[in-house]
Parts: C-alpha cells; sequence; structure tokens
C-alpha cells in the first residue's frame, strides 16, 4: 500500500478572547481575570466557548449550565456588562471581542460564575406562588374551564424560567437587596390575573408592603433582558395601579368590603 | 408581618400630576416662556391676562395644574435622589422635604391664587 | 492544606458594592435618571407659572418687569432646557403609560397602541385648546 501525500490545508480559524471573572476563595480572597482565546465558530454561543476553556484550556472553570437551549435558565451571566442566556448569545455577535464573562450582577458570588441564589428562591416563594382557591372542586367534580381569553390575560407571566436576568438588570434590587424584584412580583400576577386563584387580598399584603411593588420606579430594564419576554416591569406596574386602586377604595369607601 | 404601604396615596397624587404636566406643560411654557418673550408671537396684553385670570375657574384649573405638577415632582425626585444618591436610609428626611415643598406650594399657590 | 480564610465546603461569598454612578455606565440608566429629571423642569414651570399670575395680579408694572425677565438670556435658557425636559416627560410618560393599564372592551384588549394613539390625540387637543386661549385673549 502506497502512502499518498495528502496536501491538507489547515484552515485558518478565527479566533476571539474571553476575559472570564475568576473568584476562587480557597486561593485568593480577590477575584481576578482570566484571558483566554477561543475559535470564533459561526454557529457558536458563549456557553460554547466556556465549555471549550472548561474542556481543553482549564477544567477549573466553574459554571452553570443545563439544557443549553434557552428554557432551564440556568446559564445567565454578564457579557460585556449586559445579563444574557450564555446559551442564547452568539460569538460572533461579540467579534473581534474581547467578551467580558462576569456572574450575574447583584448577586453575591460563591465561585467564578456561579452565583449564589437563596435570596432568589426565597422571594420567589415569599409570594405564594400558588393557586389559593379555599372552597376548591374536588376531582369528581371536574375541571375549572377557562376561556381562551382569560388564560391569555396571564400566560405571559407563566412563561418565566427563573433565569434571573431581571435581578441582575434591576439596579433598585442592586441597590436594595430587600426588594421582592420584577421575577417574583410578575409570578405573583401569574397568579393574580389567574380566574382561578382568589388569592389576591392575601397577596397584596406582601405585593404592596415596603418591599415589594413600591421600590419599583419602572427603570423597565428587567423587561428589556427578559428572554421570555415575561414583561415584569408592565406586570409591576399594573399592579401599582391595582393596589392605588384598591388603597383609595379603602380609604374612602371603608364599608365596602 | 407584611404591612400595606401607604405608597398610593403618593403614587396617585404622582400619577395624577404625570398625566395634567404631560398634556398641559409643553405648550404653555412655550408660550409664556419662549414664544411670547421672543416676539415669535403676539403677546397677550396685561389687560387681556388680567380678564382670563380673573374667572374664577381659570385660576382654579391653573392652581390643579401647578399643584399636581409639583406632587409629581416631589415623588419622582424623592426616588430619584433614593435611585440617585444611594440615600434611601435617609427615607423620613428626604421624603419630609420633597412632600413637605410640594405642600408647601401647593398652600402658596392657592392663596396667592385665590387672592387674585 | 490550609486555605487561609477560606473554610473548606463554607461557602465564603464575595459581594460587590453597587457603585453609586450605576446609572453612567449602560446608556439604558442614564436615560432613565434622564427621564426622571424631567420633574425637575416640571416644578420649574410651576413656579414660574404661578409667579406668572401673580406678576398679572400686581399690575402693568409688576406684569412688565416679570415680562422683561422672561425675555433676558437667563430665563430663555432654562426655559428651553425645560422645554426640552418637558416634551421628553410626555413623550415618556404616553408611551409607558400603555404598560400600567391594560384594559378590556368585551374579549378583546385595547392594543396598547391605541392606548398611545389616543394619548398623543388628547395631547395635541389639549395644546390646540391652550394655544387659542392665549393667542386669541
Amino acid at each position: 500500500m502506497t502512502e499518498t501525500d495528502i496536501n491538507t490545508t489547515i484552515e485558518e480559524v478565527a479566533t476571539i478572547e474571553l476575559e472570564v471573572f475568576r473568584y476562587r476563595p480557597e486561593k485568593a480572597s480577590a477575584p481576578s481575570f482570566d484571558t483566554f482565546t477561543v475559535p470564533l465558530h459561526d454557529e457558536w454561543v458563549l456557553l460554547d466557548a466556556l465549555n471549550h476553556i472548561k474542556d481543553e484550556i482549564d477544567g477549573s472553570l466553574s459554571y452553570r449550565w443545563s439544557c443549553r437551549m434557552g428554557v432551564c435558565g440556568s446559564c445567565g451571566m454578564m457579557a460585556n456588562g449586559e445579563a444574557v442566556l450564555t446559551c442564547a448569545a452568539f460569538l460572533k455577535d461579540y467579534a473581534p471581542g474581547p467578551i467580558r464573562i462576569e456572574p450575574l450582577a447583584n448577586f453575591p458570588v460563591a465561585r467564578d460564575l456561579i452565583v449564589g441564589m437563596d435570596d432568589f428562591m426565597e422571594k420567589l416563594n415569599r409570594v405564594k406562588p400558588w393557586v389559593i382557591n379555599e372552597n376548591g372542586k374536588s376531582v369528581e367534580e371536574g375541571e375549572y374551564l377557562q376561556t381562551p381569553e382569560e388564560l391569555d390575560d396571564y400566560v405571559q407571566y407563566t412563561m418565566c424560567i427563573n433565569c434571573m436576568l431581571c435581578y441582575s438588570a434591576c439596579p433598585i434590587y442592586g441597590m436594595e437587596p430587600s426588594f421582592i424584584g420584577p421575577a417574583a412580583l410578575a409570578l405573583a400576577q401569574r397568579y393574580n390575573l389567574d380566574l382561578r386563584d382568589h388569592g389576591n387580598e392575601e397577596r397584596m399584603d406582601i405585593l404592596s408592603s415596603d418591599e415589594g411593588i413600591w421600590q419599583c420606579t419602572f427603570v423597565g430594564e428587567c423587561s428589556e433582558v427578559c428572554p421570555k419576554h415575561v414583561d415584569p416591569a408592565g406586570a409591576i406596574q399594573r399592579y401599582k395601579v391595582e393596589a392605588t386602586n384598591n388603597w383609595w377604595k379603602s380609604k374612602l369607601m371603608p364599608w365596602s368590603n | 408581618m407584611d404591612k400595606r404601604s401607604n405608597e398610593p396615596f403618593w403614587w396617585a397624587l404622582f400619577g395624577a400630576g404625570g398625566v395634567v404636566a404631560a398634556l398641559t406643560v409643553p405648550v404653555l411654557l412655550l408660550l409664556t416662556g419662549i414664544a411670547f418673550p421672543l416676539g415669535w408671537l403676539p403677546a397677550p396684553t396685561h389687560d387681556s391676562l388680567y380678564a382670563l385670570f380673573s374667572h374664577l375657574l381659570v385660576r382654579l384649573a391653573i392652581l390643579v395644574i401647578v399643584s399636581l405638577s409639583a406632587f409629581h415632582w416631589a415623588h419622582r425626585f424623592r426616588f430619584t435622589l433614593y435611585d440617585g444618591l444611594q440615600i434611601k436610609h435617609l427615607n423620613a428626611p428626604v421624603a419630609f422635604i420633597c412632600y413637605g415643598s410640594a405642600i408647601a406650594f401647593t398652600v402658596f399657590a392657592a392663596v396667592s391664587l385665590y387672592t387674585f | 492544606m490550609s486555605y487561609g480564610r477560606y473554610k473548606k465546603y463554607h461557602p465564603l461569598l464575595y459581594r460587590p458594592r453597587h457603585p453609586i454612578l450605576w446609572w453612567i455606565k449602560k446608556w439604558a440608566y442614564t436615560r432613565f435618571i434622564l427621564r426622571e429629571m424631567t420633574s425637575l423642569a416640571v416644578m420649574f414651570y410651576a413656579i414660574v407659572l404661578v409667579l406668572y399670575v401673580n406678576a398679572v395680579a400686581k399690575g402693568p408694572e409688576a406684569f412688565a418687569a416679570f415680562s422683561e425677565w422672561l425675555a433676558s438670556p437667563l430665563s430663555i435658557t432654562l426655559h428651553s432646557v425645560a422645554f426640552c425636559f418637558a416634551v421628553f416627560h410626555s413623550y415618556t410618560w404616553f408611551n409607558l403609560a400603555p404598560k400600567a393599564m391594560v384594559i378590556r372592551v368585551g374579549k378583546k384588549k385595547i392594543p396598547g397602541s391605541a392606548i398611545m394613539a389616543a394619548n398623543y390625540a388628547m395631547w395635541a387637543a389639549v395644546s390646540v385648546a391652550l394655544y387659542w386661549v392665549f393667542t386669541t385673549i
């Protein structure tokens, strides 16, 4: 068998630099930035670049990801100061780079690109995100029927994937960690506007408190960064109107309850 | 236990003021502050303005416009100070100064418009 | 192996401080602060309007003096800046208002664009009415 001399042409693959935030508390108490050069493929997203770094360059890089298709909400990070899902941000959109990758803003950093989610989880729970219905039907009585228009009222707010990008984009949450926040308030609206739920009064104590909607000054960035177009800013403003009407009615017509 | 805030009181004034200011301030400002002084349009004489403002309803409308505008400013500026200078811990004094100014201004405007 | 301050398996969280000038970092934030600053223009004109009516009440001399001040470079500059901010207030207010009001007629939701159009129409109508009042007296 003769050896054929194959003239292989090595394709010049373009590259792009990533400046990645590193924080390893067991090594150093202060964070730093590491620069990595990754291939610039047309179809690659930031998550592909991070996976490439972890597989080929530095296995110690830590970050969260899961579905890689924009439905799980795990891979949120800051890219050049903007909160994005790394599985949805194409490398070529940042060319020629370099791209600054940092953990989600306004959250404490546990390690590298991983943030502590405890506060977010607590707030989601605080708004009572379940159908409150004391006179619930039993299973034998059948389902609750809803028209498409009734569903249309709240379906937008069911789309939240808990990615926390809105909390990173919200400067109020950054300055005032006690603020309940966009996603939790939109989630509350998902139940308030659902006709099967009768928990409006109960939730109003929490939502219309000082840590609730009244901290929001309608910056609107939360809705801008939301990958699922939930529009939490709109949800909060609508609730401000409702809570205000409710408050004035209770003061001017206290007998109507 | 979360307590329902009394913010709705101020927010309602802020909202009403925002609508009124959005509708009336640009044209009024343009007329009295720019067009008339610069002579772009013939300025109304003192007599005609006096006749216009002598109607109680006109002065009442002006009071509503300026007072709601003041409360709109007070609420918005209060939160701008919190957001811009991060002084939310000075909640009480800032709120007092902002809303206090708006209330004082309303009283001043009411008195001077009434005693036309 | 010693890890210094870090205790193994206990997270040592890094909490960066929120910068005071956060609103300079992103144009969207700067635009927000500018929008909030429009309230100063509104307050400025509220004060000027009251002083204007006061000057009319005091008599022709006082009104002439006030009108002279209104024509001064300082006043024109202040008013011009305030006018830009006032228009910006109206523009942002009418664009954002549909977000807060979701109105239904029967089964259909009124689209935000219709509410915005109604707002702008009202703005035009009020402006024309006020213009007519002040130029035909």
